[in-house]
């Protein structure tokens, strides 16, 4: 089984024997990975009633609930590490979320999926539909996704709120992307301080 | 077709004996949360599987309010197993192959275990009124003497549902370092008082039976009414609105309205019947005592004081949705206090619609989750505290 680009990425950005926290961590693979290749000590929260049997499996610490009210009851600073991968899209209060993770963690990790590519561009401004790409695979009636966001939105909500960006990373079809990524990328991974 | 389910089959412990242990004969008396004492204290226990060698595959299954030592396999000569049967045995979920599983009455019970209907050494009678009020804690304390006798030092698990799971907890809270795993099960860190009121009104309609005489009705018999009427309310709670309309709907008894007070409806006749043989086989002042124990429950406050991180207990919390005598709030309360106290806890929210008696009903939501959860104790992956 070949690992997921972004699970590696992840994985680059977390030092060893760190703590971790996976909010929405479905079947536990990032955490496995993490606990393998880094020793951290990982837990999750996560919803779904099969990813939390997969994780029980796979003998990781889970949460069964949402991800905003599973948070609020750590301590402060409780965590080296919160991430928030591929989750963020499907969370109705997104900057609750990301401070509390933030008060919880001393870096948040954000991956999220870019509705600005350039499919997902061409989409909108020549068919006039809402684009169905890769990252973004679902019909507009079906999608877990309530918030739609660009590479260029994130940043600037991260500038507005006083958080620090200290990493980034893009990549598009498991290739790494450097260049124009709010066209280019159809995923970014965020490493974020706070103010 | 249903699987041959008796001592002969596969997965079954076979033909168990319960066993006797007694202890703190005066002087040396248990000391009781509440500064009485008691003694001599006999525990009636069950066990299943062997102990390994090195003494660290022991597993305590606590029983609930009306529960006993009887959790698996079966007595001679009897056609039903123990309480816990399909989750205790050889391939399940305490797998009997690997685990030494223990299973003994709480003090105050009336299977054997020193209670209110046991004999007062003094005086050659029933404890009745004159057996001190007892707890949880002291319950735990007990079982803590029995587990030293097996010359065991560190339980691979404690596990149990309901007021099983109180004593669960307690065993973390009075004894953490000698629990590597705790399985609290639809149960909650205080009772509420809703859950007071209940067996509050359980208690008055023991002691309202003038049968009760005060408690002193061994010389007469049972106040069967009041103990029967105590148990058709607690059924009331056990179950969900859901399973009563699935098992029971508004079926008839004769297919019509008797235009009497008669019981015209299934469910009056299963709560009566259930009423009726709970009569036979519990004593009413074990009944007092044990709610008793389970209002004063509260560990809301002490459970693993702040700054005590010592403890490495691993959590596996598990809740029922459609239970309501026992909120899925309430176990998620015992997990945002671990999580304050950086513990590792896994918690799961298992959708049944059985109401409180699911932990006794969802085997295989259950088997699979402490299967793969006793499984996974030795692994790295799963050393998840969060402690800095």
């Amino acid at each position: 089984m070949t690992t997921r680009l972004d699970h590696r990425i992840i994985c680059e950005l977390v030092g060893s024997g760190q703590n971790v926290l996976d909010l929405g961590c479905g079947d536990g693979a990032l955490m496995s990975l993490l606990a393998r290749q880094k020793e951290a000590r990982v837990q999750g929260i996560e919803l779904d009633d099969e990813a939390i049997h997969q994780c029980v499996g796979k003998g990781l610490t889970v949460f069964q609930g949402d991800i905003e009210s599973g948070l609020v009851d750590y301590p402060d600073q409780a965590f080296d590490v919160v991430i928030l991968n591929q989750s963020m899209q499907e969370v109705k209060k997104v900057d609750f979320v990301i401070r509390e993770s933030l008060r919880v963690g001393r870096r948040v990790i954000v991956g999220f999926p870019n509705f600005a590519h350039a499919r997902a561009r061409i989409s909108l401004f020549f068919l006039g539909k809402t684009p169905i790409t890769e990252s973004l695979p679902y019909y507009w009636y079906e999608t877990p996704n309530v918030r739609f966001l660009s590479i260029r939105d994130f940043e600037t909500y991260c500038r507005s709120k006083g958080m620090r960006i200290v990493d980034a990373r893009f990549t598009n079809n498991g290739r790494i992307i450097r260049f124009w990524p709010n066209l280019r990328a159809r995923n970014a991974i965020y490493v974020l301080t706070g103010p | 077709m249903e699987p041959l389910r008796n001592h002969m089959s596969d997965d079954s412990i076979g033909i168990v004996e319960t066993q006797l242990f007694s202890f703190a004969e005066p002087p040396g008396e248990l000391l009781l949360e509440s500064g009485r004492t008691l003694g001599p204290v006999t525990l009636a226990y069950e066990t299943y599987g062997e102990l390994d060698p090195e003494r660290s595959n022991a597993i305590i299954v606590c029983h609930a309010l009306s529960g006993d030592a009887h959790a698996a396999g079966f007595h001679d000569g009897e056609d039903a197993p123990g309480w816990w049967d399909a989750m205790i045995g050889p391939g399940k979920a305490f797998d009997t192959d690997r685990y030494f599983v223990i299973c003994c009455n709480v003090i105050g019970g009336c299977k054997g275990s020193t209670g209110p209907s046991s004999l007062d050494p003094r005086t050659g009678k029933p404890h009745a009124l004159q057996f001190p009020i007892i707890t949880i804690a002291d319950m735990v304390q007990a079982q803590r003497y029995l587990i030293d006798h097996l010359g065991i030092e560190k339980l691979l698990c404690v596990v149990g549902g309901s007021m099983g799971g109180m004593q669960v907890l307690q065993w973390v809270s009075s004894f953490p370092e000698r629990v590597r795993a705790a399985i609290p099960i639809a149960t909650t860190l205080k009772h509420s008082p809703q859950q007071i009121a209940f067996d509050q009104v359980v208690r008055q309609s023991i002691m309202a039976d003038p049968a009760w005489r005060k408690g002193s009705y061994y010389d007469h018999g049972q106040p069967e009414r009041g103990l029967a009427v105590a148990r058709m309310l607690g059924h009331i709670t056990f179950m969900s609105d859901q399973s009563m309309e699935k098992k029971f709907s508004r079926k008839l008894k004769n297919g019509n309205y008797s235009y009497t007070f008669a019981e015209d409806f299934e469910v009056e006749g299963y709560l009566r019947y259930r009423g009726d043989s709970f009569v036979k086989r519990f004593d009413a002042n074990s009944y007092l005592y044990i709610t008793k124990a389970m209002d004063y429950f509260d560990l809301s406050e002490d459970f693993l004081a702040p700054g005590g991180s010592g403890a490495d207990t691993r959590f596996l919390v598990i809740s029922f949705k459609s239970d309501w005598l026992y909120p899925s709030y309430q176990s998620q309360d015992i997990v945002k206090l671990l999580k304050k106290r950086r513990m590792a806890a896994t918690y799961c929210d298992l959708r049944s619609t059985y109401g409180h008696d699911a932990f006794l009903v969802e085997i295989e939501e259950e088997t699979r989750l402490i299967g793969n959860f006793l499984n996974n104790l030795g692994s790295a992956s799963g050393q998840g505290g969060n402690g800095s």
